[in-house]
């Protein structure tokens, strides 16, 4: 994974809320191979009409957003499904952040996996920062991991929280399992303690046997 | 002790307390589908194996069609293909597959719970967002993206921060013709799509403690639509009879030595909540969702709302835009929409008790427009079709499906044209959700059924039931 540190970016403002992860990433493309890459299938349906030409109205089809590596939203935004390809699709496009008053949980969780850093900020900052840019298109934005702020095109800056996890993944592009495996002897002794004490989950007399008559 | 149900199975599946708020959880149970091809792709191509085959468990559901559950019948190729590497890769790693032509293949959330593989006290995980759904045996159950199960295929964990808590008390008895489905519409009505954020929501009160599984299992559901990370009801009587004699469920000895387990699980009488919301269960109404968010839904017999009423700009504009994607009049009455299609099924409502509620309207007249019921599994279809309601259904003009998905989301080809209005018992109302440009109205299995009798939007209270 890309490592995440400071990011300063033209930023693309979203004007709606609840963008879910079924817009951000329809259904029908999530059986894709990884390998072709989502950012063709990143906002489908808000993107292109479906002679495949682009909707002139999307803020990501108009000249000064189409290198945007940050997407400023409004609130709730990736509720709904737990599809990765949901950031698959932003971080294949270019976007490396998304700002938002709130995000879906599942979403929120995904996203740092695959190197996107999700920001939360007050709805009204994120108004104001969507102001800023369509008054002046093509601004930029700086994102400061390290010193968890975001810098606004007048200079004034907004912190952000994240937690120490997330934010050492982020910034050395780790990999979970990675992590995870340095603790394989704890989980092990974990693993035998719990089979023991809940045995009968392991221990079921029909298992792997369907059942006759339906 | 002044611990929560949450907070119990959360101390019992803990490995390792990290030092920067995360925790790695042991994952009892991990539920496996079509749409896991990509981590098990990604995990061949890392070299790694299953950890713990015997505690996964696969079954085909999204790609799967409605028609026919022959493997060929699959005429898209992608999910072809998805379904095949599903029996490949269970076949390579040794994990039990349901597959395409077994008697308990059917919706993964479904499925867990039919078959006592779903069971109080335990952590399990998925890797689709409505796993929430099985919270209603009191188990710990949560959706994740496919780094996430990679992750738990590898080490049969996952790390997590504690969420919060929140209690959301149901008291009351739900009014003739509301059910699970209309309080749960009701509470992310009340809350919000993201009200429950960073929550863990325990349901509660009277109205929960009457409710039967399937009921409690239609209200976890939805849990995830109000942005909550898992729902869950604490085990009682009626979640031990219900798990008594399934396949997976412990037996003997085994079982005794879980029951005196699970009764120590529900939350502690002085236990605190970070958020209490509660409703008055006897104050509801059926519910339709009218927008393309499910807190946008309303009691049937209410107007679809004016955004020029409406004083935030933003939230005008939200209201304007989805009542033109919707195809909506502002304030029109619901009960004045006419409808295209009706579909019954998914894990919010797929199970026998919804097809009998479905059945008892059905049985009323023909259906005006084309319906299509899909049992959530292959064992409920086979006991609907024992108690005769494929009878009722067909005789009535609806399509009789094969399990799966189907037209929730739309993968398996079963997707409702641009345009057209669908009235659905499933958990989703987004833009484009059961298909490009489709308009989805979430409502309980009764109401989806009197809406293909009448062709409209119809208060099922309305026809008597």
């Amino acid at each position: 994974m890309e490592p995440f540190v400071v990011l300063e970016a033209v930023a693309a403002p979203l004007d709606r809320p609840s963008v879910d992860t079924d817009q951000i990433l329809p259904a029908r493309f999530m059986r894709r191979s990884r390998q072709e890459g989502f950012q063709h299938f990143l906002f489908r349906d808000l993107r292109f009409r479906n002679d495949g030409s682009e909707i002139p109205d999307f803020v990501l089809n108009q000249a000064p957003y189409r290198n945007a590596r940050i997407l400023v939203a409004d609130r709730n935004f990736g509720g709904g499904s737990s599809r990765e390809q949901a950031p698959w699709s932003l971080t294949d496009f270019g976007i490396r952040c998304v700002i938002a008053s709130d995000f879906g949980d599942i979403f929120y969780s995904n996203a740092p996996k695959c190197g996107l850093l999700p920001v939360t900020l007050d709805i009204d900052i994120c108004r104001r920062l969507r102001e800023q840019l369509h008054a002046h298109p093509g601004t930029t934005l700086r994102i400061d991991l390290p010193a968890q702020a975001v810098t606004g095109p007048d200079g004034a800056i907004y912190a952000f929280t994240i937690d120490p996890f997330t934010k050492r993944r982020l910034l050395e592009g780790l990999d979970d399992i990675d992590l995870t495996l340095l603790h394989v002897a704890t989980i092990a002794e974990f693993e035998s303690a719990y089979r023991r004490r809940f045995n009968w989950l392991f221990e079921p007399s029909k298992a792997g046997a369907p059942p006759t008559g339906g | 002790m002044n611990e929560t149900l949450y907070d119990k199975i959360w101390n019992s599946h803990a490995i390792v307390q990290g030092d920067d708020g995360q925790t790695l959880l042991h994952v009892a149970r991990h539920l496996a589908h079509d749409g896991s091809c990509h981590a098990f792709e990604f995990l061949q191509a890392r070299g790694l194996r299953v950890r713990r085959p015997d505690q996964v468990f696969a079954t085909p559901d999204h790609g799967v069609p409605s028609a026919s559950h022959d493997l060929a019948a699959i005429t898209n190729p992608e999910q072809r293909r998805v379904v095949g590497l599903l029996a490949e890769n269970t076949r390579r790693f040794g994990i039990v597959h349901f597959a395409l032509d077994d008697v308990r293949q059917g919706i993964v959330h479904v499925v867990g719970p039919e078959q006592g593989l779903t069971q109080p006290g335990m952590i399990l995980a998925c890797g689709d967002s409505h796993t929430s759904t099985h919270g209603a045996l009191g188990a710990l159950a949560f959706g994740m993206g496919a780094s996430d199960v990679l992750h738990v295929l590898a080490t049969q964990a996952i790390w997590q921060r504690r969420a919060k808590r929140m209690r959301v008390t149901l008291d009351g008895v739900l009014p003739a013709g509301v059910t699970a489905k209309d309080a749960i519409l009701a509470v992310i009505a009340r809350i919000g799509a993201n009200g429950a954020s960073g929550h863990v929501i325990e349901y509660a009160g009277s109205t929960v403690r009457s409710m039967s599984i399937e009921e409690r299992l239609t209200l976890c559901n939805m849990s995830i639509e109000a942005g909550a990370r898992a729902g869950m009801v604490a085990p009682d009587d009626t979640t031990f009879s219900y798990l008594f004699g399934r396949p997976f469920a412990p037996q003997g000895a085994n079982w005794d030595k879980a029951l005196a387990y699970w009764r120590t699980l529900p939350t502690d009488p002085g236990a605190a909540f970070d958020r209490e919301v509660a409703l008055d269960a006897g104050t509801l109404a059926p519910m339709v969702t009218w927008g393309n968010s499910p807190e946008d839904a309303l009691p049937v017999d209410r107007c679809v709302p004016d955004p020029d009423s409406e004083s935030d700009p933003e939230r005008r504009a939200y209201v304007r835009r989805t009542l033109e994607y919707m195809g909506l009049t502002p304030g029109m009455r619901l009960t004045e929409v006419t409808v295209d299609q009706v579909f019954i099924g998914s894990c919010a409502n797929g199970r026998i008790e919804d097809l009998r509620a479905a059945a008892l309207i059905a049985a009323r007249g023909r259906a005006v427009i084309p319906a299509l019921v899909v049992p959530g599994s292959t064992p409920v279809k086979r006991q609907a079709e024992a108690e005769g309601l494929d009878r009722i259904f067909r005789s009535a003009g609806y399509v009789w499906g094969e399990a799966g998905c189907s037209m929730c989301v739309g993968m398996n080809g079963d997707t409702v044209a641009p345009g057209k209005r669908c009235v659905s018992t499933s958990n989703r109302n987004f833009v484009g959700r059961q298909g490009k440009g489709s308009r989805t109205h979430l409502v309980g299995p009764a109401m989806a059924a009197a809406a293909a009798l009448t062709g409209r939007i119809t208060d099922v209270r309305s026809l008597g039931a």
